[in-house]
């Protein structure tokens, strides 16, 4: 499934971003380089505040880094107006978020459906076989809030890749479940990412988890080692 | 990509039937408050056009008599040998239905039934004796005649060929002549063929629809009112609404949501239920106002003789104007909370701020408003003149004193929780002011309604005492009689001086004084003027300088208008000038009048006669069989004193039944809006309760504390609503009313009434208060702990 010759599906060169403090700009992230190809999975560890989640955001085309070089899918997303960094979240990525971000008023099934829907590509078929896998097919009809903190983290998994997505960024995924639960569920994750060929990025405090990975990178002072 | 992200938006309303009901419910009883005053309006100003259109007011020129309301037939047949054209018209009443009589081949287009129905067939006027009328009025009628149902007909008017009217009214002569726009250049003057007959130029005539437009402006600024309550209802679910999807915005943008669509989504949103509401809230105008439309029908006819259809018609002046307003309320209320969510950053926090946490600032921005606006009702009471500034200044002073409720109840809350001693007391003063703003809105609502009804209250009961007293001074004599004609009312008169009894003759002529549209009026100076009129100002002696022909009492309505007050000198008849010597309140009728001795008025119009009389007796009942048996009156011509004075007062109590009924629902409104408030913030409450919970309160403690927060805050918007309340009794008294109907009434204090109000109003909030508080006493343990679970 990797091909280290292909393009890199994401592609930061020279990213820096910084925050207003008190006393002035705080710099977060101080001239980042990072590539991720197709098939190809990554963990981003670091110490709290060190930048993983601004880093996930900018290349998840939630934020805009200050300066450098941000490439999804061979896009220049920098230069795009918010409409069309929106069309690149809703094509060509999916974020899985650390509180989940599920709409509380939909059902599961139309959870799981939601982002793919959107993308104009929905595949019930998918839908069907991704909550089997992530054993949701009992839940598909009850609400989020009546779901466990587990099976919520799962809908938000089957949420990301029911949409097809080619790049899949995950934001600490297994950070509000128990030891057994989250290695359940990143099995989980990793096996249908694998599946799908598409590129994995994640944030996690977890050793374990980055142990699961292709590659390991850690945040440090605003620089990757 | 529109229709998910419009079905995730919208499944949020399904998820919260409540928020949805509130939403639609406040809008539509905004709506349909508003919409059905706007119905009432359109059908009585439709009824005046219709009557304008069947008796031609305001239309053409006319010639009336210059004194009494009879035209000889001879003087028509002189006009027209003369070469005047005109038209003859005679009108009457028969079971209290205008009868109108006129000539269809002579009468000017556009004219009586000429145009109004086109369904009317000449050769049927002019055929067997018949009368034309409304559908409605004809059920009034009990007529040995053919009556024919013409819907153009104005409602509470039946018209008919001059003759056939003539054998109705059993007359030979006529009420007016109408002048037609072509004339003979050579034609004498009036004053040579009929000096006792006068020009009316059309403009002249009284003209219904500018007669009642202070009653209508009234009931509009009352709609207006209850709209603004209800859109306190739409503000406050939109608020909340939109604060609880905070996360769900973030989301749907974050899945890949342009901003500009999801706004435009979220726009069509609440127009979709904007549509929805007003749809209800027209329906439920058009039910309110067939309810009222009676009432207010009596109210008209009372007030001004104006004839309004009792049948509503969905007219698109109104439902159009209901939908508009009711789409654009909504819009408004939910135009901040766009503008919020458009500025918000995508990464923002998703969790809902506690709802309606105003901040700092914006407490600030209000307090400044609410002080501009008590600034500008300052200036329009100092500055301002007419009726729309009147209006203007209930306004300002309404909304600015709303605006500066929580201002005003924030540091009572602040002192309170200084003040208290126990955890519990503390804990409970600071959270009632941790709610104020949550609540804001609500309070607001109520305030306007409670300050409404003060000063509404206070008008009309201020209002009832003037005008019992009134009636008490003008309806002295024990009887009243009415005389067919000249020689009945000699008789009268003769028989009634030979028994000693005293005779008040009613003299009196339309006339133009001061260049307004007035009524001169011929007294008998006597015990009873000299010992019952109370005079708001007189000179030394003014009676006497009366009875001497030496002066002029005027009603209040034609001074202020005229600017003419005691010593001020007026022009009764042309080269007659008089002075003031009097002003007299009169609360009976909007038109000017003036009193003079009856030598006096006799001299001016030497052929009149009264018809009318008041006499002076102990003992009613006989005098009233001396009547019958000796005159041979009939029973309905004579008229007792206590009757015509219930007959008055009870025209007055039907005049504000429909203010009382707005009232009441305003009141309503203001209480659903609370009960909305609390039970929509209930769910946002669970978070702040489950604390107090843990550490040992039970629930039946919180929802037992719920309630009394909720009696807490009505009490206190009480408090501020009072002074509001009786400052707008001040401005309806003192400008409103002198500007609409040109009297100034005292105002008078009802302090039992104003705690009976007060409450009411607490128990509404009570009531308001109660589901919720139940609701909250019976959330189970495990929804609380899951507060301290992170899994909300």
């Amino acid at each position: 499934m990797k091909d280290t010759n292909a393009p890199p599906l994401l592609d930061l060169v020279g990213v820096h971003k910084s925050y207003s403090g008190a006393e002035g700009p705080v710099p977060v992230l101080r001239g980042v380089d990072l590539q991720l190809r197709a098939g190809e999975t990554l963990a981003l560890t670091g110490e709290s505040g060190s930048g993983k989640s601004t880093l996930l955001h900018i290349a998840g085309a939630l934020d805009l880094a200050d300066s450098g070089q941000v490439r999804i899918a061979g896009h220049d997303i920098t230069a795009m107006s918010d409409t069309q960094r929106a069309e690149v979240r809703r094509r060509d990525v999916a974020v899985v978020f650390q509180q989940f971000n599920l709409i509380p008023s939909l059902t599961v099934a139309d959870n799981i459906a939601f982002q793919a829907r959107l993308s104009g590509h929905v595949d019930a078929e998918l839908v069907a076989r991704l909550a089997d896998r992530l054993g949701l097919a009992e839940q598909m009809r009850k609400y989020p809030e009546a779901l466990s903190g587990g099976q919520q983290q799962r809908v938000a998994i089957a949420r990301a890749l029911a949409a097809r997505p080619r790049l899949l960024l995950a934001d600490e995924p297994t950070g509000n479940l128990d030891e057994d639960t989250a290695a359940e569920v990143l099995d989980q994750l990793v096996a249908l990412v694998s599946d799908s060929g598409a590129a994995l990025l994640v944030v996690t405090h977890s050793p374990a988890i980055a142990a699961r990975m292709d590659q390991r990178l850690h945040l440090r002072q605003g620089h990757l080692e | 990509m529109k229709r998910a992200c419009l079905a995730a938006l919208m499944s949020h309303w399904r998820r919260n039937p409540l928020q949805l009901f509130a939403f639609l419910a406040g809008l539509a009883l905004a709506t349909g408050l508003w919409s059905g005053v706007q119905a009432i309006n359109a059908e009585a100003r439709a009824s005046y056009d219709a009557a304008a259109q069947t008796l031609g007011e305001g239309q053409f020129d006319q010639i009336v008599p210059r004194s009494g309301d009879r035209i000889a037939q001879a003087d028509y047949v002189a006009l027209r040998r003369a070469g005047w054209m005109v038209s003859p018209v005679i009108e009457g009443r028969v079971d209290g239905v205008r009868v109108l009589g006129f000539d269809p081949l002579s009468s000017p287009a556009g004219f009586g039934v000429n145009n109004a129905a086109d369904d009317i067939d000449l050769g049927a006027f002019l055929g067997p004796d018949q009368l034309f009328a409304a559908p409605e009025t004809l059920p009034r009628l009990s007529l040995d005649i053919a009556l024919t149902e013409a819907p153009g007909v104005a409602p509470g008017i039946a018209a008919g060929d001059v003759g056939v009217v003539q054998r109705v009214l059993d007359r030979r002569d006529l009420s007016r002549l109408l002048v037609l726009a072509d004339q003979p250049l050579t034609r004498p003057p009036l004053d040579r063929i009929a000096p006792h007959l006068r020009l009316l130029p059309a403009s002249q005539s009284a003209d219904l629809g500018e007669l009642t437009d202070s009653f209508h402006l009234n009931l509009t600024a009352f709609g207006l009112l209850s709209f603004a309550v209800g859109l306190f209802i739409v503000y406050s679910t939109i608020g909340l609404a939109f604060e609880q999807r905070r996360g769900v915005v973030r989301t749907l943008r974050a899945l890949g949501v342009p901003l500009p669509r999801l706004i435009g989504i979220m726009v069509a949103e609440v127009l979709l239920l904007a549509l929805v509401g007003a749809v209800l809230g027209v329906f439920l105008g058009y039910v309110l106002a067939a309810l009222l439309l009676p009432d207010v029908a009596i109210t008209l006819r009372g007030l001004y003789g104006a004839e309004v259809s009792g049948t509503l018609r969905f007219r698109p002046e109104w439902w159009g104007s209901g939908m508009a307003i009711a789409v654009l309320g909504a819009v408004s209320a939910a135009g901040a909370r766009l503008w919020q969510i458009a500025r918000m950053p995508l990464l923002a926090s998703a969790r809902p701020r506690a709802w309606a946490m105003t901040t700092g600032q914006a407490q600030r921005i209000q307090a400044a408003v609410a002080a501009m606006l008590l600034l500008a009702a300052g200036l329009f009471a100092l500055l301002g003149s007419g009726l729309a500034a009147g209006f203007a200044l209930l306004g300002c002073f309404l909304i600015g004193a709303a605006l500066a409720l929580p201002v005003l109840v924030r540091p009572v809350l602040t002192l309170a929780e200084g003040a208290s001693r126990t955890p519990v007391s503390t804990w409970f003063w600071a959270d009632t002011r941790q709610q104020l703003p949550g609540l804001s809105l609500a309070l607001m609502a109520l305030l306007l309604a409670i300050s409404a009804n003060v000063g509404v209250a206070t008008m009309v009961s201020s209002f009832r005492l003037t005008f019992v007293a009134f009636l008490d001074q003008r309806l002295a004599p024990e009887l009243y009689v009415q005389t067919a004609d000249a020689a009945e009312a000699q008789g009268l008169e003769t028989t009634m001086q030979a028994q000693g009894i005293p005779v008040l003759p009613l003299l009196r002529a339309d006339a133009r004084i001061a260049d307004l549209p007035a009524r001169l009026l011929g007294v008998r100076v006597g015990p009873t003027y000299r010992d019952n009129w109370v005079f708001l100002d007189a000179s030394a002696g003014a009676w006497d300088r009366v009875a001497d022909g030496a002066g002029a009492i005027l009603n209040e309505q034609l001074a202020r208008r005229a600017g003419l007050w005691v010593d001020d000198a007026i022009d009764v008849a042309p080269g007659v000038t008089l002075p003031v010597v009097a002003v007299v309140g009169d609360y009976g009728n909007p038109l000017g009048q003036v009193f003079v001795s009856e030598p006096l008025f006799r001299d001016l119009h030497p052929d009149a006669s009264p018809r009318q009389f008041g006499l002076r007796t102990d003992d009613p009942a006989a005098l009233r069989a001396v009547l019958e048996t000796e005159l041979g009156l009939a029973p309905s011509a004579i008229t007792n004193q206590t009757a015509l004075k219930a007959f008055s007062l009870q025209v007055f109590e039907r005049t504000f039944t429909v203010t009382a009924a707005l009232n009441v629902l305003t009141l309503a409104v203001a209480g659903f809006a609370m009960l909305m408030s609390l039970l929509t913030l209930a769910d946002l409450r669970v978070p702040q309760l489950a604390p107090v919970w843990a550490l040992g309160l039970t629930r039946r403690d919180i929802g037992q504390l719920e309630l009394m927060r909720a009696g807490v805050f009505a009490a206190l918007v009480c408090i501020v609503a009072l002074p509001v309340g009786l400052a707008l009794a001040w401005v309806l008294l003192a400008i409103i009313n002198v500007e609409a109907f040109g009297w100034r009434l005292p105002m008078f204090l009802f302090p039992a009434d104003y705690a009976r109000l007060g409450l009411y109003a607490v128990l509404a909030a009570l009531l308001a208060a109660a589901w919720p508080a139940w609701r909250l006493m019976r959330t189970p343990p495990s929804a609380l702990l899951k507060v301290f679970a992170n899994e909300r």
